[in-house]
This record gives C-alpha cells, sequence and structure tokens, in this order.
C-alpha cells in the first residue's frame, strides 16, 4: 500500500530539557514520552514511545527539573488528518516513595518547520471523592489514564475530573519535506532553508 | 490684497474638492442620515461661474464629513493667514488695532459658510455683502489705503452686528477683480481656434431633445407627483443640454427635460448654531481640549444620543395618561361581563353605523348596475366582476349588521335574565330599542327588486359560465373525436392506446333553483319586508342596587373593588421616568388619572411603555403593559387626540366572592356549558405627543432623527386607523390598503412603504419561513457536493471515518486523487451488490442463504448500535483508581499474611493485561498445554498416540506417547494474527477461527529391509482417532481454558476398539455407555494476555413493568455480589433488542411429531431423538456472529426459522419439548467447558436429575465426572427464578431441591409473587415436512465439492477413487444415521474387511450438523486423510445427508484410503 502513495515526510527532531518550577517536594521526576498519530502517519525512524532518565533538582537553578533529552523521530504520512501528537506523562515518587503520577499532557507537533518552544499545560485526574484521595495518598495508588494516549484525543475525556499540575517545555526542531509537491505549504515564506538546530524542552510544575 | 487672493484661491479648490468627494458618497451618507438621527448640514456654496466651467450649484454636505475636511483646511488657511499677515503687517504699522488671528479666521469662514439660523435670507445678505466687499475691493485697489474710510457706511448698511475685524480686513489685503471672460468672447475664441467645443447657450427645441415622433408628456400635468427640480439657471441648463446632445447621451425625460432628481436642500438647516462672538461666553462655559477616547462597543450598543451640545436638543415628549377602562377584570361580577360585552357589541354597532358600509356598498351596487346596464346597451357581453365583488361584500355587511344587531338584543336578554335572577344589578346599562316603522308597500317593493335584480345578474352569471363551459366541452368533444379517429386507423398497427375519455357536456344551470337561493339568502341577511328598522341605543342611568341590599357574596365583592387602586408607571427606553398617582378602582371599572407628564429627554426615544400596577393594601402587582408607539415629530401636544390601547394579562385569579375572575371558565349558562375564559383585559386611553416649548416652538428632534422608517411612513396616512395597529406588520393588509387608498407610487413620501410593498410581492425577497443554522455554510463549501462525491480518495477517508468494514483501518490514504485506485472499494462494493444476490455457491441451499443474510442484517444493526455504544465512557474506562479497601478485604490481605508458603502448590499468577491498541502481528501466540487424555481407542498390538493442534493453517503437533492413556504434557505456541492487522477488542472478537485439537495415532509400516546395511524403511502413517475444537472466541472471552473434554471420536474407527471402562458396573447402562469416549485434557491461553471485550452498557428498552425490571437488577446485583463466579441472568435480549423477561422463554412446545412417532413405546429413545434434533440444528455462537455486543435470545420459532443460534436457543428450545413431553425440565444458566458461560438443560426423571447438553445432545447424570456443566448459577422455569446460594456450584455436590429456600433463592416470593407474565414463545411450532428430494440434491452436491477438494489438496499426487468402496459405504452411513452412531462399529467392520479382502483400509464417518458447506470441509480436512503419500492408495468417499422436519439436516461423511497390501 504505502509504495502506491508518495509520502508525506516530516522530520521531527526533539531535544528535551526539563524545567520544575516551585514545588521542593517534587523531585526525581523522569518523563514517558508517545506519539499519538492517525491511520496515514507512519513512523519510519526513531522511537515510538520511551522514558527519559530521574532528575533530580540542580543546585544553581534550584526550582527547575531539567531533562536535556533528545528524542527524533521521523514520520510519514499522505494526509495531514490524524498529525502527530507527542503525549508527555510524567513520574516520579511521592513521600513513601511509590512511584506516582504527576502529569499528563500533550501537544501537536508544530508544522511549521524550523524551530519551536511548546510548554504544555500538565494535569492529573482527581480521585472520585474525599475519602479516596486519602487512601490514593495513602497507598500511593494515585488515580492515572489507563493509557496515557487518551490525552490525546477529546473522546472520553468529559467523565474524568483533573487537576493542574505544572509545565514541561519542549523544544522542537522541524524538518518536513515533500509538503509542497502534496500541495501543503505548511513552511515560513521562505522554506527554501528548513535549518535544523539543537533545542530542549523543558518542564515547569505548578500546583 | 495679495494675501486674500491667496486665501480665495485655496478655498477653492479645496471646497470644490470637497464637493466633488462627498458627490460620489451622496447616496451613502443619505442613507445614514435617514438611519441615524444625526444632524446634517446642508451647506450652498457658491461657485464663481468665471471659469465657465459647470460645477454643481448645490452641494450637500454630510456635517461629519465636511467637519473633517474643514480642520485641515482651517490649519492651512490659518496658517496661511498668519503668513500672510507677518507680511502685511510691516507695510501697516499704522494700523492701531491688534488683530488676533482666531478672528480673522472667523472671518474667513463666515465669509464662505452659510449662518444656518437664518437660512436663505441670511445667505442672500451674505452674498449681497460679499458683493459688496468686491466691489470695495476694487475700490481698494484704485484708492488704495483710504478704502478704510469709505468702509463706516457699509457697515451701518449692514445694520446688524458685524463683526469688528471685518471692517477693517481689507485694510491690508489686495483685492483684485476676478477675470472673467464673457461666454460671447469664450465662442468667439472658439471660433478662432476650432479645437474647442463650446456649447451654444440658445435654448434647445424639445423635438431635438426627444426621439423621433414623440410629444412630450408632462407627468405633473397628468396628476402625478414630481419632485421639485433644484433651481438651475436657464442658461446653464441650455449650455448642458447642448453639450448633451452633442455627446449624444440619453439624459432627457419623457417631458423633454434633462433628468434631475428632487432637490436635496432640506428646508431648514440643521447645522448646530455658532455662538456668536459678542455674547460673552460664559467662563465655565470655556471648551476644554479633550482627546477623542473611541470605543467601538460603545458605540455599536448605546443608542444614538442626541448632540447634548446643540440648544435644540432640549426634547420634550408629553405623555397624557387619561385613564383606563377595564374590558374585563377579576373583579367582574357576571353582570359586569355581560355589561362589558353588550357595551363593546354597541360600541361596534355605532362605529358601524358611523361608517355605514352597507349603505354605501349599496349605492355603489346601484351605481354599478346602472353603469352596466348602460355599457350593455352599447357594448354587450361584459364581465359582471365588479357588480359581483360589490354585491358579495355589501351581502356580508348586511350579515354582519343583522347578526350584530341580533347579539345586542341577546346579551341584553341575559343581562335582564341575570338581574331578575340574581335580584340586585350592578351595571346601569339600560338598552332601548327604538323602532322605526316603514312604509310597507314601498319597502316590499325595494326588497323585490333587489331580489329580481340579484337573480338576473345570477342568471346572466350562470349563463356566462354555461356558455364558457360548453366551449370548452366542444373543444374537448373535437379532440377525443380526432383522438378517436386516430385510434381507428391505428388499430390495426398495434395495441389499442388509452385515449383521452370521452368528456361530458356541462349541465344546463337550473335558473329555478337561483331564485330560491337568493330568497332564501334574502331572509337570513335581511330585514323582513315591513318590519320596522330596530335601533338599538344604551344608556348608562340604571340604578345599582345598595350594597345593603346584596347578597354577602357581592358585598364582599364590592368591598374587594373598594380596596383596589391602580397607577401606571412610564418607562421610557425601559427605564421608570415617572407614574401616576394611585387612584382607587370604581364599582364601574373605569380609572380616570387625567395627568400629564412632561418627559424632557436625551437619548433617543426607542420605546414607551406604560405599565398598569394594581394595588392592593401595600402589596401591588403589574397587570399589564402597554407599549406606546414614539409619536411621529408632527405629533403635538394640543393636535392629538387621545388614543386606546387595549391591554390584556394572562394572570390567573379566582376568587371565592362573586368576581368571576380571570383566566377561569366561566358559563352562563345553567348547565354549564359553553365555557368562557376570560382575561383581564382593559383599554388605557392615553396620547404621546412631543411639547410646544415657550414660544411655540415644537420640541420635537427634526423628522430625519426619528427611528424606524416604516413608521414614519405610515404614519401620516390614516393607515393606521385604517388597519389598525397590529396590522402594521401584515404585510398583506397593508398592501390591501395601498392598493385601495390608491397611494401615489411617485410621492417621496410614500416611498418607504411603496418599497416595503415591493418586497413583499415580489416573490423572491419574502422572507423564507425557515431558520437557517449554518447561513454561512455555503461559504465554506470549497467544491460542490458532486465533486466531493466523485473523489475517490475523500470517499475513502469518509468510508474510514464511518468505520465500514473494510476500511476500519485502514492505512495511509494515498495523498493524491490519482494514485486511489478502483480496486479499493472493489470489495465494499462488491458486498453492497451482493446484499441482494444470494449466492447459492456458499450455501447449497436457498432458505439457509436467506437466514445467513437475515442474521448478516441483524449483526450489522447490532455492531452499529455496539459501535455507538462504544463512545460512551466511564470514568472506569479512562482513569485506573484503586477502589477503597473495605474492612473485609483487609482482613483478608492480612490472613493472607500469616499464610503459611507452599512453594510446591505453585498458583498461576494473573498476567498483565494487555491493551489490544499497540499490538501487531507476531506478538500474540496462543499458547497450548497439552497434557494427557483418557481412554482413546486401541489399536493392537501397540498404539503411538500423539495430538495436532492447527490453527490459522499452521499446524504443530506433539511427540508421541504410548497406550490408550498416553501423558504429553508438552506446550504448543502458535502464531496468531488477527485479520488486517486490526487488534482492536471488536476484530478480535469476531475472530472466527477455531484450534482443532486433533488425536492421531502413528502407524509405522515396513517398506522394506536394506540387508546391506541392515536398516528397515519405514512410512509412517497417521490415523485421525478424535478431535476437540475450541473456538478462538471462547479463549478470547474466558483468557483461559483448563479442563478435561470429551473427544469428538467417530462413531467408527476401522481397526480400533474400545478398551471398556471396568468396574462400577453398577451403575445404570445408559450413564455408563456416555461416560465412554476419549477425554482430553488440555490448557490453553493466549500470551500475553488480552483484555477482553467488555460486554455492553447500552440499556435496552424494554416492555417490561418497570417494578419488574428494578426487581431483577437488584436480584442480579445481590447475585454478582454474593457469589461473582455463578451466572444469573434474570433478564434477556430478544432480536429485536428489547430487554425480556427471561422466564417468558419457557413453556411447554410440541416436538415435531414424526420424532414422537418413530419411538412410539420408547420414550427413552423418543427423548433421545429429541435431543438430537436440537443438536442437529448448527450451533453460531452470537458472541462471535454479534462481536460480543450482546447475547440475543431468539424465540423457538425464530430459532427454528434461522436454523442458527447458540447455546441458549437450543437449551430453550430442548426445554420447552422436553415440558411438552411431560418431563419436569429446567433451564440451567451456569458455566460449562468449552463455551463458558452457556446454558443446559436439567430433566427429573426417574428420581434423579440429567443434565443435558443441548449442543450436542448428550446427556450427563448429576454424578458423571465427566459432564462439561462446571457450575451451576441459576434455574429457570415458567415460573420462577431461582438462584444457586449453596456452598458448591459444582452439579456433582449439590442439590437441585428448588424448594429448599436455604438453597435456592427465588427471584418471585410471597413479597413479590410472580405478575403473570405472558411467554413470548408462540403456541404450536409448525414444523415443514420432510424435504427427501432436496437432500438427495444437497448429498450430491457436497460430495462433489469433497471430491474436488480433496483432489485440489494433494496437487502432487493422483487421486483415484475407489468406486466399489464408496457404494459400500454409502449403503452404511443411513444405518449409522438411525442408530444415532452407536453399536456398529463391529459389524461394519467386519462387514467391510469381507468386501475388501486384502486392502488396508483406513477411514471414519464424520457427523456434522449442516449449515454451511465451510465447516464441513474444514471437518475433512483436518482428519488429514488425504495426506497419505502412498503411491497405490485409493480413497472412498461417502456422503448422507438426513432430513429432519423443518429442514434440518444432519450431514455424514465417510472419507476412506485404501492401500493394497
Amino acid at each position: 500500500m504505502l509504495n502506491l502513495c508518495s509520502v508525506t515526510r516530516k522530520t521531527v527532531v526533539d531535544v528535551l530539557c526539563g524545567v520544575v518550577f516551585q514545588f521542593p517536594e517534587y523531585d526525581n521526576l523522569y518523563c514517558k514520552y508517545c506519539f499519538v498519530y492517525g491511520h496515514d502517519w507512519a513512523p519510519t525512524s526513531g522511537l515510538e514511545e520511551g522514558i527519559t532518565q530521574i532528575t533530580c533538582k540542580g543546585s544553581q537553578s534550584s526550582h527547575k527539573l531539567i531533562w536535556n533529552f533528545p528524542l527524533e523521530t521521523t514520520f510519514k504520512s499522505t494526509n495531514p488528518s490524524g498529525w502527530p501528537q507527542l503525549v508527555v506523562s510524567v513520574y516520579g515518587p511521592d513521600v513513601f516513595g511509590n512511584d506516582i503520577v504527576r502529569g499528563y499532557g500533550a501537544t501537536h507537533i508544530p508544522f511549521t518547520p524550523g524551530q519551536h518552544t511548546r510548554t504544555i499545560p500538565m494535569f492529573v485526574p482527581e480521585p472520585t471523592w474525599r475519602l479516596q484521595k486519602f487512601t490514593s495518598w495513602l497507598l500511593g495508588r494515585r488515580p492515572e489514564y489507563t493509557d496515557p494516549k487518551v490525552v490525546a484525543q477529546g473522546e472520553g475525556r468529559e467523565v474524568t475530573r483533573v487537576r493542574s499540575q505544572g509545565f514541561v517545555t519542549v523544544s522542537f526542531h522541524i524538518m518536513t519535506k515533500d509538503m509542497k509537491k502534496l500541495g501543503y505549504d505548511t513552511g515560513p515564506s521562505s522554506p527554501r532553508n528548513t535549518q535544523s538546530a539543537t533545542s530542549g524542552w523543558s518542564t515547569e510544575e505548578q500546583p | 490684497g495679495e494675501s486674500l487672493q491667496q486665501e480665495e484661491a485655496l478655498l477653492e479648490p479645496a471646497s470644490r474638492l470637497q464637493s466633488l468627494r462627498d458627490r460620489d458618497t451622496v447616496t451613502r451618507f443619505d442613507r445614514e442620515v435617514s438611519i441615524y438621527p444625526s444632524l446634517s448640514v446642508i451647506v450652498p456654496l457658491r461657485v464663481q461661474p468665471s471659469s465657465g466651467r459647470l460645477t454643481p450649484s448645490v452641494l450637500q454636505v454630510d456635517p461629519d464629513r465636511a467637519g473633517r475636511h474643514d480642520v485641515p483646511l482651517d490649519l492651512s488657511t490659518r496658517v496661511k493667514f498668519r503668513e500672510a499677515a507677518r507680511r502685511v503687517r510691516p507695510k501697516k504699522q499704522t494700523n492701531s488695532f491688534m488683530y488676533k488671528s482666531f478672528e480673522a479666521y472667523n472671518f474667513f469662514t463666515f465669509n464662505f459658510e452659510p449662518d444656518p439660523q437664518d437660512g436663505s435670507e441670511r445667505s442672500s445678505r451674505k452674498r449681497k455683502k460679499l458683493k459688496k466687499a468686491a466691489t470695495e475691493e476694487d475700490r481698494d485697489r484704485e484708492g488704495g489705503n483710504e478704502a478704510r474710510d469709505e468702509e463706516a457706511p457699509l457697515v451701518r448698511d449692514e445694520e446688524e452686528d458685524l463683526f469688528v475685524i471685518e471692517q477693517s480686513s481689507q485694510d491690508f489685503l489686495e483685492v483684485r477683480k476676478a477675470e472673467y471672460v464673457g461666454y460671447r468672447k469664450l465662442i468667439q475664441r472658439e471660433r478662432e481656434s476650432e479645437l474647442f467645443f463650446t456649447p451654444s447657450f440658445r435654448t434647445v427645441p424639445t423635438s431635438i431633445k426627444l426621439p423621433e415622433n414623440m410629444k412630450p408628456r408632462y407627468l405633473e400635468d397628468e396628476g402625478l407627483y414630481v419632485g421639485e427640480r433644484p433651481p438651475v439657471s436657464l442658461t446653464n441648463e441650455n449650455i448642458l443640454e447642448n453639450r448633451i446632445l452633442k455627446m449624444e447621451e440619453k439624459w432627457f425625460g419623457d417631458d423633454g427635460r434633462i433628468m434631475a432628481l428632487p432637490d436635496p436642500i432640506k428646508e431648514s438647516s440643521t447645522r448646530p448654531p455658532l455662538f456668536h462672538m459678542e455674547e460673552d461666553l460664559d467662563p465655565a462655559l470655556q471648551t476644554v481640549y479633550r482627546k477623542v477616547r473611541y470605543t467601538p462597543t460603545a458605540t455599536l450598543r448605546s443608542p444614538p444620543v442626541f448632540r447634548s451640545a446643540d440648544p435644540e436638543g432640549d426634547y420634550q415628549l408629553d405623555v397624557d395618561v387619561s385613564g383606563l377602562i377595564f374590558s374585563h377584570h377579576p373583579l367582574f361580577s357576571r353582570e359586569h361581563v355581560l355589561g362589558a360585552r353588550l357595551a363593546q357589541l354597541y360600541d361596534q354597532y355605532l362605529t358601524r353605523q358611523h361608517n355605514n358600509l352597507t349603505g354605501h356598498l349599496t349605492d355603489k351596487l346601484n351605481g354599478l348596475r346602472s353603469a352596466l346596464r348602460n355599457m350593455l346597451e352599447i357594448h354587450g357581453g361584459q364581465s359582471l366582476t365588479q357588480a359581483i365583488n360589490t354585491r358579495q361584500l355589501r351581502d356580508s355587511e348586511q350579515e354582519k349588521d343583522r347578526t350584530l344587531l341580533k347579539n345586542i338584543v341577546k346579551v341584553w336578554k341575559e343581562i335582564k335574565a341575570l338581574r331578575e335572577f340574581q335580584k340586585f344589578t350592578n351595571t346601569p346599562y339600560k338598552l332601548y330599542l327604538r323602532r322605526e316603522t316603514v312604509d310597507q308597500a314601498s319597502d316590499e317593493q325595494e326588497y323585490e327588486d333587489e331580489i329580481f335584480a340579484e337573480v338576473v345578474e345570477l342568471e346572466a352569471e350562470s349563463e356566462e359560465d354555461y356558455q364558457r363551459k360548453l366551449a370548452e366541452y366542444k373543444k374537448q368533444l373535437e379532440e377525443w373525436k380526432l383522438s378517436r379517429r386516430k385510434q381507428e386507423l391505428s388499430e390495426s398497427e398495434g395495441p389499442l392506446e388509452e385515449g383521452p375519455p370521452k368528456p361530458e357536456p356541462p349541465e344546463k344551470p337550473d335558473f329555478d333553483s337561483i331564485e330560491q337561493r337568493v330568497r332564501e339568502k334574502a331572509s337570513r341577511i335581511r330585514r323582513k319586508p315591513g318590519e320596522s328598522i330596530l335601533i338599538p341605543e344604551l344608556s348608562a342611568s340604571g340604578n345599582i342596587t345598595a350594597s345593603e341590599l346584596c347578597p354577602k357574596a357581592e358585598i364582599a365583592r364590592r368591598e374587594d373593588v373598594a380596596r383596589r387602586s391602580l397607577f401606571i408607571k412610564i418607562l421610557y427606553n425601559d427605564k421608570e421616568v415617572s407614574r401616576t398617582d394611585s387612584r382607587s378602582l370604581n364599582t364601574d371599572f373605569r380609572v380616570h388619572f387625567g395627568q400629564i407628564f412632561n418627559l424632557k429627554i436625551v437619548n433617543c426615544p426607542q420605546s414607551i411603555n406604560l405599565q398598569v400596577f394594581e394595588e392592593i393594601g401595600s402589596s401591588c402587582s403589574l397587570l399589564a403593559q402597554v407599549f406606546v408607539p414614539v409619536p411621529e415629530p408632527s405629533v403635538l401636544t394640543g393636535g392629538v387626540p387621545l388614543e386606546e390601547f387595549e391591554f390584556s394579562s394572562n394572570q390567573r385569579v379566582m376568587f371565592d366572592h362573586e368576581g368571576v375572575g380571570s383566566d377561569v371558565p366561566l358559563s352562563f349558562e345553567a348547565d354549564g356549558s359553553n365555557k368562557q375564559t376570560l382575561l383581564t383585559s382593559g383599554k388605557l386611553s392615553c396620547c404621546v405627543s412631543w411639547g410646544i416649548g415657550e414660544d411655540d416652538v415644537p420640541l420635537a428632534p427634526p423628522v430625519s432623527q426619528q427611528p424606524g422608517g416604516m413608521h414614519s411612513g405610515l404614519g401620516r396616512l390614516d393607515a393606521v386607523s385604517y388597519i389598525g395597529a397590529s396590522g402594521l406588520y401584515d404585510m398583506k393588509k397593508i398592501g390591501e390598503w395601498a392598493t385601495q387608498s390608491r397611494l401615489d407610487p411617485n410621492d417621496p413620501k410614500n416611498s418607504s412603504i411603496m418599497q416595503l410593498l415591493k418586497v413583499a410581492s415580489s416573490g423572491e425577497v419574502t422572507a423564507p419561513e425557515y431558520f437557517r443554522l449554518e447561513q454561512l455554510q455555503e461559504e465554506f463549501n470549497f467544491v460542490t457536493d458532486e465533486e466531493l462525491e466523485r473523489s475517490r480518495r475523500f470517499r475513502l477517508l469518509r468510508l474510514r471515518n464511518q468505520e465500514v468494514a473494510e476500511f476500519r483501518n485502514y492505512k495511509c490514504v494515498p495523498a493524491l486523487e490519482r494514485e486511489v485506485t478502483d480496486k479499493v472499494f472493489q470489495d465494499y462494493e462488491k458486498r453492497l451488490k451482493e446484499g441482494e444476490i444470494i449466492d447459492t455457491k456458499e450455501h447449497l441451499d436457498s432458505h439457509r442463504a436467506l437466514v445467513a443474510k437475515y442474521l448478516q442484517k441483524i449483526q450489522e444493526s447490532v455492531i452499529n448500535r455496539f459501535l455507538l455504544a462504544k463512545h460512551h465512557y466511564l470514568l472506569s474506562d479512562l482513569v485506573v483508581e484503586e477502589e477503597i479497601p473495605s474492612i473485609g478485604i483487609l482482613g483478608l490481605n492480612l490472613f493472607k499474611l500469616a499464610e503459611p508458603k507452599r512453594p510446591l502448590k505453585p498458583q498461576r499468577k494473573e498476567r498483565k493485561k494487555v491493551t489490544a491498541q499497540n499490538l501487531s502481528d507476531g506478538d500474540i501466540k496462543l499458547l497450548i498445554n497439552i497434557i494427557r487424555a483418557y481412554d482413546i481407542p486401541v489399536r493392537r498390538p501397540q498404539m503411538r498416540p500423539f495430538v495436532e493442534v492447527s490453527f490459522q493453517r499452521t499446524v504443530l503437533q506433539t511427540t508421541t506417547a504410548d497406550g490408550p492413556n498416553p501423558c504429553w504434557n508438552e506446550e504448543l505456541q502458535l502464531p496468531f494474527s488477527a485479520p488486517n492487522g486490526d487488534y482492536s477488542t471488536a476484530s478480535l472478537q469476531s475472530v472466527k477461527d477455531e484450534v482443532f485439537i486433533n488425536i492421531f495415532d502413528e502407524v509405522v509400516y515396513e517398506t522394506g529391509t536394506d540387508k546391506d546395511r541392515g536398516t528397515t524403511h519405514t512410512r509412517a502413517e497417521k490415523h485421525w482417532l478424535g478431535s476437540v475444537k475450541i473456538p478462538f472466541s471462547t479463549i478470547y472471552s474466558q483468557s483461559r481454558i483448563d479442563g478435561t473434554f470429551k473427544v469428538n471420536t467417530p462413531a467408527v474407527l476401522l481397526g480400533y476398539s474400545k478398551e471398556r471402562s471396568h468396574g462400577n458396573s453398577g451403575g445404570y447402562d445408559i450413564l455408563r455407555s456416555l461416560s465412554e469416549g476419549a477425554f482430553i485434557t488440555v490448557f490453553i491461553t493466549i500470551e500475553p494476555q488480552l483484555v477482553p471485550g467488555e460486554s455492553i452498557r447500552e440499556k435496552f428498552d424494554s416492555q417490561e413493568d418497570e417494578r419488574l425490571l428494578q426487581a431483577s437488577e437488584r436480584f442480579e446485583r445481590d447475585a454478582a455480589q454474593g457469589y461473582p463466579d455463578r451466572p444469573c441472568i434474570t433478564t434477556v435480549i430478544d432480536l429485536n433488542g428489547k430487554t425480556v423477561f427471561i422466564t417468558r422463554y419457557i413453556r411447554p412446545l410440541n416436538p415435531p411429531q414424526e420424532l414422537l412417532d418413530a419411538y412410539p413405546n420408547n420414550p427413552q429413545e423418543a427423548t433421545g431423538l429429541v435431543a438430537r434434533f436440537v443438536s442437529l440444528i448448527p450451533s453460531l455462537p452470537d458472541r462471535v456472529s454479534f462481536s460480543g455486543a450482546c447475547d440475543l435470545w431468539s424465540t423457538c420459532d425464530q430459532f427454528l426459522t434461522l436454523l442458527a443460534g447458540d447455546e441458549e436457543e437450543h437449551a430453550v428450545l430442548l426445554c420447552n419439548f422436553f415440558l411438552s413431553m411431560g418431563k419436569k425440565a429446567w433451564l440451567i444458566i451456569g458455566t460449562a467447558i468449552p463455551e463458558g458461560p452457556t446454558a443446559y438443560v436439567l430433566t427429573f426423571e426417574q428420581s434423579r436429575y440429567l443434565i443435558w447438553n443441548p449442543s450436542s445432545g448428550q446427556y450427563y447424570g448429576q454424578y458423571d465426572t465427566f459432564c462439561p456443566l462446571q457450575t451451576v448459577g441459576c434455574l429457570v422455569n415458567a415460573d420462577n427464578v431461582w438462584f444457586n446460594v449453596q456452598e458448591y456450584a459444582s452439579p456433582m455436590r449439590m442439590s437441585f431441591d428448588t424448594t429448599k429456600a436455604k438453597l435456592w433463592k427465588p427471584f418471585f416470593s410471597r413479597s413479590f409473587s410472580h405478575p403473570g407474565l405472558s411467554s413470548v414463545q408462540p403456541e404450536e411450532l409448525v414444523y415443514r415436512r420432510v424435504d427427501k428430494a432436496a437432500a438427495t440434491e444437497l448429498q450430491d452436491r457436497i460430495e462433489k465439492i469433497l471430491k474436488e477438494k480433496i483432489m485440489e489438496w494433494r496437487p502432487r499426487h493422483p487421486t483415484r477413487w475407489n468406486r466399489y468402496c464408496t457404494t459400500t459405504l454409502k449403503q452404511f452411513l443411513p444405518k449409522l444415521e438411525l442408530s444415532g452412531g452407536r453399536d456398529m462399529a463391529e459389524g461394519h467392520r467386519h462387514e467391510l474387511q469381507s468386501l475388501l479382502g486384502d486392502n488396508r483400509i483406513s477411514g471414519f464417518p464424520l457427523h456434522l450438523p449442516f449449515s454451511e458447506i465451510r465447516p464441513i470441509i474444514e471437518a475433512v480436512y483436518s482428519t488429514g486423510v488425504h495426506n497419505i503419500q502412498a503411491s497405490n492408495v485409493e480413497f472412498a468417499l461417502a456422503v448422507y445427508v438426513h432430513p429432519y422436519p423443518n429442514n434440518v439436516l444432519s450431514v455424514w461423511v465417510y472419507l476412506a484410503s485404501l492401500v493394497r497390501s
């Protein structure tokens, strides 16, 4: 099937660096990421999902957690529908040492080639009721999404209640290929020199 | 002098430029003016004719624009002036005046802008002044500095206060006469040059201006309104005309004059006045400059405000609230109601009398008649329509008059009756009827004349009608005849064509009846001849009975009336501005206020609202609101009559005294019939008008400021009085009025209404009767719908989005249209097409094809419903949350901690479940652990059984073991791939593949010995012993299958014998024989563990009682809580998707009579046969077909029609058969292996319980070890449902005595008794007869197909068929069917062996219920008989189809291989 269609190529070069703000108790966080994309998309290189290292707060930039984790993925597609989204979920230990989720977030990968920085607001699902909140805190089993990918879509979200919690900053370096050939002009005014450069993602977490 | 010239030169082009700029915006701002009541300024500008250029003499200037232009202009002039002054000043050092620049500026502006207040007079004066200035300038030039002295008398001349600066401005300005080139001179010059065309200024004769042979037409003379033309000097006009003539353009009207728009000059100037200089400005009024703050929202929202700087802005609205009269009030007594009605009718009578429409119409009719007569004399045969119309109008008016009079009399009679009845009077009304006698003879004469005239008219009319019809008839007849003739001609050629029917001649009018009709009508609507004319007169002079004499209820009412008082709030633009004094309610329900409120207003009036409040004690309530239209500016106080505005309120008021209340049905009849509901209503008389100032100046805004063009268009004409205020919004009425009042369409005053009517009458612009939500949709349609339809790519995307099965997970839709091939749609389109065509190849049997189609339809609808339901999410679908641990669980956990560890008894751990989303091919494996088998058929001397597992055409086998009870304990891993690589839950649930577990015996033959090397060549053959098949869907839904299964062994296995089980000979024969057979223990699971599809949560609608549904929900919930592993079903879903209570399915139903007749003396055999019949109906697990959406239960007749169903349907049918055979039978809802949750049948016979497996026809005793039924959840019969509350759920360890409440919890108990649920089953089942011929035909076809298939499977070897053997086998098969596949083996083997002699034969009969050909092929393939590689092999294939009633077919396939030894 694939050889039939000419293919939109789109390269995503991401470097992650995370910053966490104002949370003395949130430390040792790590981040899981995955891509969510439509039927017409296929990854051609790079990992679709992965996990970053655990990062601790630095001594100088006291409240930031920086991952500086590069992830590099290339997608191809025939259709802009189902444009890939990056889904990020941050985990870390709580006071009892249980690994719990600190936030979910998603963002569309930018359309235009070049360098972009996206700040993703993060949130976590709330327990259904107070007592559950307490027991989940006590047992270290906070409510989690059955699949982190649900944050990339709207369907079914209406039944959940969430609380916002911090931000993750991601910086993207996007390269596209043959988009114009297929009639999609996403580039800036002069797309001749699509420069690729370094970048970073950062996380900030706030209550 | 120079500077002024400069000044002029500067000013003139600027103003001209401005005028040009304004010209193109004239129309636009004209409209603006009419919409926004902003002040417009009309500035007549004088243009010097010196250049001979044609300039519009009148210019209209938008105030805003003018102002805007002015500013830079002013600035520039000012600068210029300063410069000039600077230049001049050194010259005029003697000048004693100090000139301020702004004064000078004022001077200049005043020169060129007229004073708005004094209008034309002032401007003319100014012109004069200018002229004077010009002459002076002349003089100035001549006389130099002396000119100043001569100025004094000039100022005096002006007598008005001229500005000081004016007197001296000439001092430093050099004024020169404008150079004027005379017209003649111009012409002369032109003649000299011959280059330019200079039009002549002579009058053009009209004949040239008009098209040839056309007389000038003067519209004004014809009585049409012609607007006032703007004044243009004759010379200019002539020049213009000449030029236009030369240019040959059409600019002349019918009257031969240049077409011109009406004079746009407003009557009065609207420019705000300027402050006069000499008036001492109040220091407080010093202007302060502030930057304009522009708030777009505010300007949009707030209503336009009158200029506050405008001294004329103090408008005044006078609201005169005179009083109100109630036409109904809750406190009305009955008599009041009637009185009000009487008064109303009388009012109506008076107005009618006043209008005297009847009289007018009668006169008109007479006039028309005489005119008609004259016309007839002259021309003859004219249309009568107008007379007819008038007559009809007159008649209806007459009828109305008469009914009105009748009604008045009737109401008066009712009042009298009521007064008599209640013995007091409440209202002062009295009606007198004055009689006017008439002359009997003349009256009669008139009457007769009238009737005669009408009859004559009607006769003429009907005669005319008749003639027309006759003519038509004749025409039709001609046509008919023509067609007849044609037919006759063409009769020989072809079939008869249906010609037009013969027309009927019209009936002759019946003149006698006309007169009768006319007389009838006359007697109905007209006064009888000689009857005196009645003239009613209503007076309010009657006495009202004093309160003391009235009954208590009436007194209460009167007191209530007295307690009430009313006042009116006046709301201007929805803000309360004033309110009247509160006046008490009189007994006659009239309130007089007589107050006039003067409202000084600043904001543009938008609404004037009068709210009527009623006060009782201290509380007051809003009765009604009256919206009063904003008056026309011409409506001034003093000249306006009071108007009456009706109001009403729909408040419901009821009293316990005589008051009738409001919105309460009320009847005047004795029997309470003919009820009326009266609402509080009344008339408020008030008037709103613009006030008049002290000096008789109307304090009204100018006309243009009035909002609402429609009102202003109509207000001046008497439209409101004609059609009523409410009719203003009825286009039809307005149109009617406009045509009748003969509005002048050319009068600009009527332009708004004419435009409105034009819009209303032309069909295109009529407002649509629908409301469009997405009126902008079209803007976003970037291609047409057809194009969108045609686009293959878009179609592909859309189908995928709709989750159509073929495209559900279609990957990578091509980016370009041309890359989408039609191939993609082939399957889909084929399926769509084949929906109609029955594929006989697949199904072999038309009936089954139909059923398959029907099932597919059900399946589709259920799947659609399922797909919908899939999008409904619960919290648990999205969020994993720990449940709050209950104390019990905590305790259990604690207990577990204390438990001793038992490493030698490992337990299977729950594995982590994997969502199907991120799976791909090869990820999923089927793990099959073959543990051991029991009692497999024995071959002497030594057998080597092994197990072969095939799944999705992957075949794996175990090693061989020894003996009849082999133990393998081997794990086999089979890869699994989902269809189309779709690993979603729905797709996995619909996987139809089955796992075949076949037991083979490996037979090794020595083919020869190689003596040289001392080795023997052997050839291994495998002989099929039996199989177990487990559908993948079962494994998927149960996630693991662990147990011992009965192996499905063929009835006859040539060369094998059954080792009799020893011991327990004390048991029943039947039971023992049943427990015979081979068994295999396996464990099957999927790795990784998949999340099974959850059952559908959608609530189906039901016709069951709500209470029953709730009870069943409770029952099921309790059961699930107490015993989570025991299935409990009380309600099921029928084929229509409705929830039905389960007991409705149980009802005794007759089995086919043939089956009962087969063994009349042996009920046990008959029972077996019935069970076999049921088991022969093909099984179709609906978990597969309905993709796990839900379990549908069909009734027995549906089941027999569909001939497909799952275990539940089989069980229900079997249970019903047993009940009808007089057995005690129950339905068991439980779990079994391998089916999982299923239904069995329990019977009670000979004091023991038998458990029947409905899909195999087998039965087991309660204590049978190999009974596949593992747990018993509940028992169901027609009356009740019992849930198993015993300690154990396996049939062996429990009691089936449902009477014991400790063991069985009944659904219907004493507290909730059985509501007598009727059955959903039919009363009786009707069976179709056995169709032997069809069975034979099918038999042949199956045989043919199988033979082809076997040859196909052996592509490298020739496949020979042994015909002799085949016939032998064929004869044997019916016997097998007869015996049910038992006890035939030995005899048959002997028979065969004797027949076939030295052939080594291996083979076996297969038995299947018939549904489709595919399962048969699969079964044959799985035996692997065709795999024999020996060169001299021959095959024998025999097929037998045994028909049972209702097209249930039992298929036997006997496949054998023969090797000549």
